[in-house]
């Protein structure tokens, strides 16, 4: 709220053409995305992202689950991982956009190579930390292949793997904006670079505030997602005994 | 029914390794209840992973009825001493039970009636809805015994499963394994560092050298069959037999001091 009222204060007093008011940045809002726009713009945005990130989180917890379970594999792929994790992802954009041309597949592409690294990182972490015990237990009492896979071994690492696609989910929203601000036709990322482009600058701001809405409500879904899969990790207070 | 012979077990590390187990020959009979126990650090819990096939051992056999253990045999069950990693914490006390049988293909029905009987059993029939965490130490413990009675096992392994309960929780637990073992006649090896412990539920006591491991004495406990936690514990014989195990125990560590517990690798 003071935000927003000393948002007004100088963009009112000050009223440079670069800072519209709140007023009229919520007038374009609802002008200019509650339109044909939303079909256009936002909806492929958001089913990029989507795309990414499920491939993401299946690339990530496909290989993390491997790796955390063996030493071995654990000890040659990690510092080829670490290394990768520190690339920052955007750099990836040109790159890409040469192996896999300028189409969706190059979107999807860049949001899945910056949201993997948290997710398979933390999905080692996760696995390699499972409890030893329970492993005992499982072997005892003849848990084995997919439903040891299922109900211990993931399981056992959710917390972990939640944590990496929280990270994932906020590098994925970066990436989504920066790959459509590159070489676009559609997207969030592309309008708003257009807007800038043709002084539209009121609509400018009005998809920033949109993009800053869609993160929230993406991060409080995400949120309630967690409670759920990890109410037994909160009830017992969030540590391991 | 359970037959240990000559069993040792070496650890290797880089540079040096350690003989934990140097050799033991001991055997439970069919439906019999035997305490190990032993000096602390002397290799109980190795003896007992050993014995479960869940750690491959050096030299030497474990036979499950005349059969070789080389992993987990699915005849056999274990309740861990710690109550607290051995149950999924994200499973209900219901599920964990049950899990077992469902990898056992055990069909829905007799899976039911198992679970249900063996959390009456343990006095957890309320709680099967509760997840573990929502437990005391001691009723976490419960669950664990109940989902080892309704796997059925032929051999029921426990190691130090009352090291880290209270004591008078740990009298009534004492009690429920007495029953239970009754109930279902199943052939029990029991690990404990806790003196009174052993003689009290075993029929047998086996106490175990410290490390490097070898059996000091095979003792017949000839106490009453019927054990009571006031009676058993005040007769005479319960104090001998507790008193000579316990000299045992201490002359065990008097050997520990004199010879070394490590060797260096050759």
């Amino acid at each position: 709220m003071l935000l927003v009222l000393g948002w007004w204060a100088v963009s009112a007093s000050g009223g440079t053409f670069y800072l519209p008011t709140p007023g009229e940045v919520a007038a374009t809002f609802a002008e200019t995305w509650f339109s044909q726009r939303l079909l256009d713009d936002v909806l492929p945005s958001l089913a990029r992202l989507l795309a990414g990130y499920v491939l993401a989180t299946l690339l990530g917890v496909g290989l993390g689950v491997p790796i955390g379970l063996s030493p071995r594999l654990r000890a040659t792929a990690e510092p080829v991982l670490e290394f990768f994790r520190a690339i920052p992802p955007p750099i990836l954009v040109p790159l890409v956009m040469l192996l896999a041309g300028i189409d969706n597949a190059m979107k999807v592409l860049v949001i899945v190579s910056g949201c993997v690294w948290p997710i398979l990182l933390n999905t080692v972490e996760g696995v390699r930390a499972l409890d030893e015990v329970l492993s005992d237990t499982c072997r005892m009492y003849g848990v084995r292949g997919l439903s040891r896979l299922r109900r211990f071994t993931l399981r056992g690492a959710s917390p972990q793997i939640m944590a990496g696609l929280r990270q994932a989910l906020s590098i994925g929203i970066i990436l989504m904006v920066i790959s459509e601000m590159f070489a676009s036709s559609s997207g969030l990322g592309f309008t708003i670079v257009l807007f800038q482009r043709q002084f539209q600058i009121a609509e400018m701001w009005s998809g920033i505030v949109l993009l800053g809405l869609l993160g929230f409500a993406l991060s409080v879904l995400f949120r309630w997602l967690e409670r759920r899969v990890l109410s037994w990790y909160y009830g017992r207070g969030g540590e391991r005994a | 029914m359970l037959e240990v012979t000559g069993l040792k077990k070496v650890y290797q590390a880089p540079g040096r390794s350690v003989e934990a187990l140097r050799d033991l020959t001991f055997r439970v009979d069919a439906a019999e209840l035997v305490c190990v126990v032993g000096p602390s650090g002397c290799g109980k819990t190795t003896l007992l992973r050993c014995v479960a096939g869940l750690l491959p051992a050096t030299a030497g056999t474990v036979r499950v009825s005349g059969e070789p253990v080389k992993g987990p045999p699915p005849s056999m069950a274990v309740v861990f001493q710690e109550y607290g990693r051995s149950l999924f914490p994200w499973m209900t006390v219901w599920q964990n039970v049950e899990l077992p049988l469902q990898e056992k293909k055990v069909p829905r029905e007799e899976r039911r009636r198992r679970v249900a009987e063996s959390l009456e059993a343990v006095g957890l029939a309320e709680a099967a809805s509760a997840h573990p965490w929502q437990l005391s130490g001691g009723m976490q413990q419960r669950v664990a015994i109940a989902r080892a009675a309704a796997y059925e096992p032929k051999v029921l392994l426990m190691d130090e499963p009352f090291a880290a309960v209270d004591a008078q929780t740990r009298a009534d637990l004492e009690d429920l394994i007495l029953r239970l073992w009754r109930d279902l006649e199943v052939t029990t090896l029991f690990v404990t560092h806790d003196i009174d412990e052993a003689v009290y539920l075993g029929q047998r006591v086996i106490v175990l050298s410290s490390s490097p491991t070898v059996v000091m004495e095979d003792l017949k406990i000839d106490l009453p069959p019927q054990r009571d936690q006031l009676t058993t514990r005040s007769l005479p014989r319960f104090a001998e037999l507790r008193g000579h195990v316990y000299a045992q125990i201490q002359r065990a560590r008097g050997v520990r001091e004199a010879g070394p517990a490590e060797q260096e690798a050759r």
